[in-house]
């Protein structure tokens, strides 16, 4: 039965449910829904939940723990030489890849179900029978691969088969139990808003969950990495060079370098200007020029980065090659290429300048205006009201907001990935091109690397110190913006 | 203490020279002096901004609305049903279609009153190279039709090549297509003659924005349609599950959660989460939803969990906002006639806090809409996206790409036709943006309350 | 407290620090000081009185043209001092504020050393030639405000740090480090405890020699005790004005007897 058909069962049994227990509470009552301790839909959805509940959740472990199971059954079938030849994921992948195609051909009807789990490689080229329906497969597939692939296909439909058993089963007590329980004297509503609750702590539990599958799915990864390459030279190496035949060298530093570098020049572009723009705007901008600028220089924050990377790429990059490159306006000759540090970080400033400048108008404006009032009062013009007193106030906050940016900057994938370059390098030069943490994340798990190869998984020991900083960073900043709220709450 | 500046009026301390208040002293002309240069770097601050969003713009909209035109020529195929079945029946059906092609280029020439010398093979390289497939799907699809018309001559409008239109559009020049091997200056003069009597035009680009993604040689036929379905997929996807459970969470954590530690971890995790960088969520998506549960691979299923995990602490934040801004005489009200605490929350709360939820919905779906770095994780690119989903569950879980992911696609070809497509793509998108946000604002207008 | 006589009941404007004359003042569309025209007296306390709302905090804001700094606030008429109109085109309101001093309702040092909150008027306007002149207006800023023995150990802690009634004198002594020739105190009592308040108020008192003091106080028994004149506004309008014994025991006007009896307000 497959999930589509499981969750319609349980939607009509829901449906039965809402109606058999709302009916028998009123009719427990004599008809007279007064005498009834709880509204009667109260009754009706506390069928419905327990019907629902239990079985969904027994559904959902379902679905993760299957995968794991079949994954070591599977893997169990496979001898030690096989393994030895490759890995286990490549084996593993390709028994899927086997067992689909047979999927695919029982469903053309190209093989019965029957013959397809009893073929053996040694009758049948299964590689070309598949790849007549489009089922593509790197290379022979073995007995072993084969009868492994079966047995996959076995205890999957077996699986679904169980699985199906188990959750109506459980829906049906379910639905039993309550509706049993339904009287008129029954606290429904006091059940039902039990459940109603703990479905909201669950939704609410969501945002650690998330945090938990970040920091799992990082760290395992990161762990296997460092199995098959070594720590230290992965944190103090200062080349980059992936090769994926073997043999390469990963070092994070030329990657760190080039990242900070070119967070560095973001916040040059985006602080001052940022800065100023909300000094301005909540000192002295009227209010008519507040409710057109503000607006205008939120709209910065609202594009995709995607249109900034492409405009880095294709905008400022050449530009700044007619410039700075050979044959430029100013004859220097700074810039060989349109990608570069300072492309990137320039066009990263831009898109940081109204975080900046909104976050930094927000604290000025936490400032109260009896430390405005005080400082004019004593004969202050406005601008040394701001420097003097408004700013050393604003301080913590802006700090703050600052520390946020470069969080941003950090961790802005698509500007480096299009506007910095793909050559790691440790170069002081901003106009050479260098690529970052975040750029290298993308280019090593989207090429044709093997997942389990140093060169796929480096990619995860990458994510890894890029949540770390960015962790730490934000946690410093949230901690100082909070503090400087509370100074004037 | 080295700001004490001087001031030769002051002969003690504290005492200063009687002065009239209607003439300015040197010193506080000099104040006020800096108090016009201060003023003068906000608005220059604040002139840079809107400068910037001015020439983003420009750049977007000078490179990106001529994708919106395409270049076709209209050709006279006389129909031969003898010869399309005998096409159908070779192995390499399309070529026979080219045969044709170049038949009705040669007589195209001559009714435009052309000379040239150059062969049908030659002047074929005018068109795209999908034109033949083009026709053959067009035949295909109306075969009966096409069967009664015997003998007719049937008009077609085949895409020019991405070279002519880049060279009709200003995008290339003349000098550039010398250095390059497929058009000669004897085809452009054929364009330029073309042009002149009208048989080669400009038009409305619908494949564009409706199409699919073509191959990296065939620029002029790739469009942003099918990537627009796998974006839909996926903010279905994002709204449906970012919503209730966002809005769960924030009733929760908002209106019955106690002060606690477990609450208190929630908290941190939401606010923490909203600075994660998105790609480490495109980390998670990859792990977790593809290693783990094996899910499809570039399926816009996929692409929404992420992004709904992604949007999710955008959304808990704003919703929080909308509630916290219900004033306590509500509850108070409603719990004082005998409603229970989930009673007053559901029934007067939340209704009240709708439009502000809504507002703040809408703002994480643009979000999640334009967001890229994930996706590319989890194979949304890469992949070209040529055939439209089929069907709902197609659509979710069939590989597609997004508008973002489809844009990243389009500008790592290195092709300039491409680059062009790319900015059309991000004016496709922005107009959807522009759109979820005017409704956002008309939204909080419309509903804004003040208590 | 000692009641000075000498003041001329008729109250002419050959002895006068302050001259207001028909002064109007909008707040957008509202008109919230309604043609006042007043005489104050230099080196004594005036002190405005008045139910909340009536406009006395207003009319105080004008003098030093701290409504300035509200957009929507428009003043007309003629405010002289020393027979300078403050509003005229050619005055900086800077320099002006470096003239008239303000104390404000709550406590508001800024969040920096009690050193550098007073020495923060001298430093903008220039006042000290360098750091010893700095200290000797600091230390007679503190002493005049009676603080000085209270901090004199700790001039490099923050201000913050001072208890309510320290603070409020510490902003006195900030005022008056700038060396003002007025002072205008905004209710500068209202955020403080009792003790914190008599003090302050027998400060007022001191300081009354030096300088011209208005007041605005919402308590009566306050502006009888610190005040030698007192004006009552009701309504954005300047009802009375005298010397405070004569408000306080003959009002002439029924709405100011009624306020001062207790009838509203």
């Amino acid at each position: 039965m497959s999930l589509g058909y499981i969750l319609l069962a349980l939607l009509v049994l829901s449906v039965i449910g809402y109606v058999l227990g709302r009916s028998k509470a009123v009719s427990s009552a004599g008809g007279d829904g007064r005498r009834l301790h709880s509204l009667p839909g109260y009754y009706g959805w506390n069928v419905v939940l327990a019907t629902l509940a239990p079985s969904l959740l027994v559904l959902v472990v379902w679905l993760f723990v299957q995968p794991a199971y079949i994954n070591t059954q599977v893997a169990s079938l496979i001898s030690q030489e096989t393994v030895a030849k490759s890995s286990l994921d490549l084996v593993l992948s390709d028994v899927l890849r086997v067992a689909d195609g047979l999927d695919v051909a029982v469903e053309s009807g190209a093989l019965s179900q029957e013959k397809a789990q009893a073929l053996s490689a040694g009758s049948v080229d299964v590689r070309a029978l598949l790849g007549d329906l489009g089922v593509a497969l790197a290379s022979e597939v073995t007995d072993e691969i084969l009868h492994a692939a079966q047995a996959y296909r076995d205890i999957n439909a077996s699986g679904e088969f169980y699985r199906a058993i188990l959750v109506l089963a459980v829906a049906i007590a379910g639905f039993a139990l309550a509706i049993a329980r339904t009287h008129k004297d029954f606290r429904a509503r006091n059940v039902v808003e039990q459940a109603i609750k703990w479905i909201l702590i669950a939704a609410a539990s969501i945002a650690i969950l998330t945090t938990l599958g970040i920091i799992l799915s990082l760290i395992f990864n990161t762990v296997e990495f460092f199995k098959i390459y070594p720590a230290s030279e992965f944190f103090f190496g200062t080349v980059w060079s992936p090769s994926f035949g073997g043999g390469s060298e990963l070092g994070i530093l030329p990657l760190i370098w080039a990242t900070l570098y070119i967070s560095f020049i973001a916040l040059a572009v985006a602080v001052p200007i940022g800065l100023f723009a909300a000094i301005y705007l909540s000192e002295y901008a009227t209010p008519a020029v507040r409710a057109i600028a503000k607006p205008l220089l939120e709209v910065l924050a609202g594009i995709p980065t995607i249109v900034y990377g492409l405009f880095a790429l294709l905008t400022v990059g050449p530009l700044l090659v007619d410039v700075l490159g050979n044959d430029g306006l100013l004859g220097v000759g700074w810039m060989q290429g349109a990608s570069s540090v300072f492309t990137a970080g320039f066009v990263m400033g831009i898109m940081l300048i109204p975080f900046v400048s909104s976050l930094s108008d927000d604290i000025i404006n936490a400032v109260p205006q009896a430390m405005r009032d005080g400082s004019l009062g004593l004969g202050a013009t406005h601008s040394e009201t701001v420097k003097q007193v408004i700013l050393p106030a604003a301080l913590p906050g802006i700090v703050g907001a600052i520390l946020l940016a470069a969080s941003r900057a950090i961790g802005e994938t698509m500007i480096v990935v299009l506007g910095a370059g793909a050559a790691a390098r440790l170069s002081v030069n901003p106009f050479e091109a260098m690529t970052t943490v975040t750029a290298k994340i993308v280019s090593q798990l989207t090429g044709d690397a093997d997942f389990a190869s140093p060169e796929a998984l480096v990619a995860f020991a990458l994510g890894m110190t890029l949540f770390v900083i960015t962790l730490g960073l934000n946690i410093i900043a949230l901690y100082i913006v909070r503090k400087y709220r509370e100074q004037y709450d | 203490m080295t700001d004490v500046t001087t001031n030769p009026a002051s002969e003690t301390p504290a005492s200063r020279k009687k002065t009239s208040l209607l003439t300015v002293d040197a010193l506080t002309r000099k104040r006020n002096a800096a108090e016009t240069r201060f003023k003068a770097y906000g608005v220059v601050a604040i002139s840079i901004g809107v400068f910037f969003l001015a020439a983003l713009l420009w750049a977007i909209l000078s490179n990106g609305m001529s994708a919106f035109q395409q270049t076709v020529v209209s050709l006279n195929i006389t129909i031969d049903v003898a010869r399309l079945e005998a096409a159908e029946k070779s192995i390499v059906k399309t070529s026979k279609y080219n045969a044709i092609i170049d038949e009705a280029l040669i007589a195209k020439m001559k009714d435009a009153g052309v000379e040239t010398e150059m062969s049908g093979k030659d002047l074929r390289k005018m068109l795209s190279s999908g034109a033949a497939a083009t026709i053959r799907d067009d035949v295909l699809a109306n075969w009966d039709a096409i069967k009664a018309r015997d003998g007719q001559v049937m008009q077609y409008d085949v895409l020019a090549s991405s070279r002519v239109d880049g060279y009709l559009k200003g995008r290339v020049t003349r000098e550039a297509l010398a250095r390059d091997k497929n058009l000669d200056a004897a085809h452009l003069d054929i364009v330029d003659q073309l042009v002149a009597k009208g048989t080669m035009v400009k038009s409305f680009n619908w494949d564009f924005i409706l199409g699919t993604d073509a191959s990296d040689n065939r620029p002029e036929q790739a469009g942003i349609g099918a990537s627009m379905l796998g974006s839909f997929y996926m903010m279905l996807v994002v709204l449906f599950l970012a919503l209730p459970i966002g809005v769960a969470a924030s009733i929760y954590l908002e209106e019955f959660a106690p002060k606690n530690r477990f609450t208190d971890l929630i908290e941190v995790n939401i606010s923490n989460l909203a600075a994660v960088p998105s790609i480490v969520f495109g980390i998670l998506g990859l792990a977790v939803f593809i290693q783990f549960m094996h899910l499809p691979q570039s399926a816009p299923i996929v692409g929404g969990l992420v992004l709904t995990l992604m949007t999710l602490p955008t959304i808990i934040i704003s919703t929080r906002a909308s509630l916290k801004a219900v004033p306590p005489s509500i509850r108070d009200a409603a719990l004082g006639i005998g409603a229970s605490k989930m009673q007053a929350t559901f029934h007067h709360v939340l209704p009240l806090a709708m439009p502000g939820i809504l507002t703040g919905t809408i703002i994480g779906l643009a979000q999640a809409l334009g967001e890229t770095a994930p996706l590319l994780l989890i194979g949304m690119v890469g992949f070209i996206a040529s055939n439209y989903p089929d069907g709902l569950a197609d659509g979710f879980f069939s590989p597609n790409s997004a508008m973002p992911a489809q844009i990243y696609e389009w500008a790592k070809r290195a092709d300039p036709a491409f680059y062009e497509r790319a900015w059309g793509g991000i004016i496709v998108l922005l107009v959807f943006l522009l759109t979820m946000n005017i409704l956002a604002i008309l939204l909080r207008r419309r509903f804004e309350r003040r208590w | 407290m000692n009641k000075i006589s000498s003041f001329d009941e008729t109250n002419d404007m050959t002895d006068s620090k302050i001259t207001a004359r028909n002064v109007q003042v909008y707040y957008g569309d509202t008109h919230a000081i309604k043609d006042v025209s007043i005489n104050i007296k230099p080196q004594a306390v005036t002190a405005f009185i008045g139910p909340s709302g009536c406009g006395k905090s207003t009319f105080l804001r004008t003098i030093n043209r701290m409504n300035d700094t509200i957009d929507i606030c428009r003043v007309e008429g003629k405010i002289l001092i020393d027979d300078e109109d403050i509003y005229d085109p050619k005055v900086d309101p800077v320099q002006l504020r470096a003239k008239v001093g303000m104390v404000f309702q709550k406590p508001n040092p800024f969040p920096k050393s009690i050193y550098d909150n007073v020495a923060y008027g001298p430093r903008i306007h220039g006042l000290a030639r360098n750091k010893s002149e700095l200290d000797e207006i600091i230390e007679s800023s503190l002493q005049k405000a009676g603080l000085w023995a209270e901090v004199k150990d700790r001039l490099h802690a923050p201000g913050t740090g001072l208890s309510g009634g320290q603070q409020q004198r510490l902003c006195i002594a900030r005022a008056i480090a700038v060396s003002p020739e007025v002072i205008l105190m905004d209710e500068p009592c209202s955020a403080l405890d009792p003790i914190a308040t008599a003090k302050v108020e027998e400060l007022i008192d001191e300081l009354r020699e030096n300088y011209t003091i208005v007041i605005v106080t919402h308590s009566m028994q306050q502006a009888a005790r610190v005040s030698q004149r007192t004006a009552f506004f009701h309504l954005g309008v300047l009802v009375e004005e005298g010397l405070t014994q004569d408000i306080f025991t003959s009002p002439r006007d029924k709405r100011t007897e009624d306020y001062i009896t207790g009838r509203f307000g």
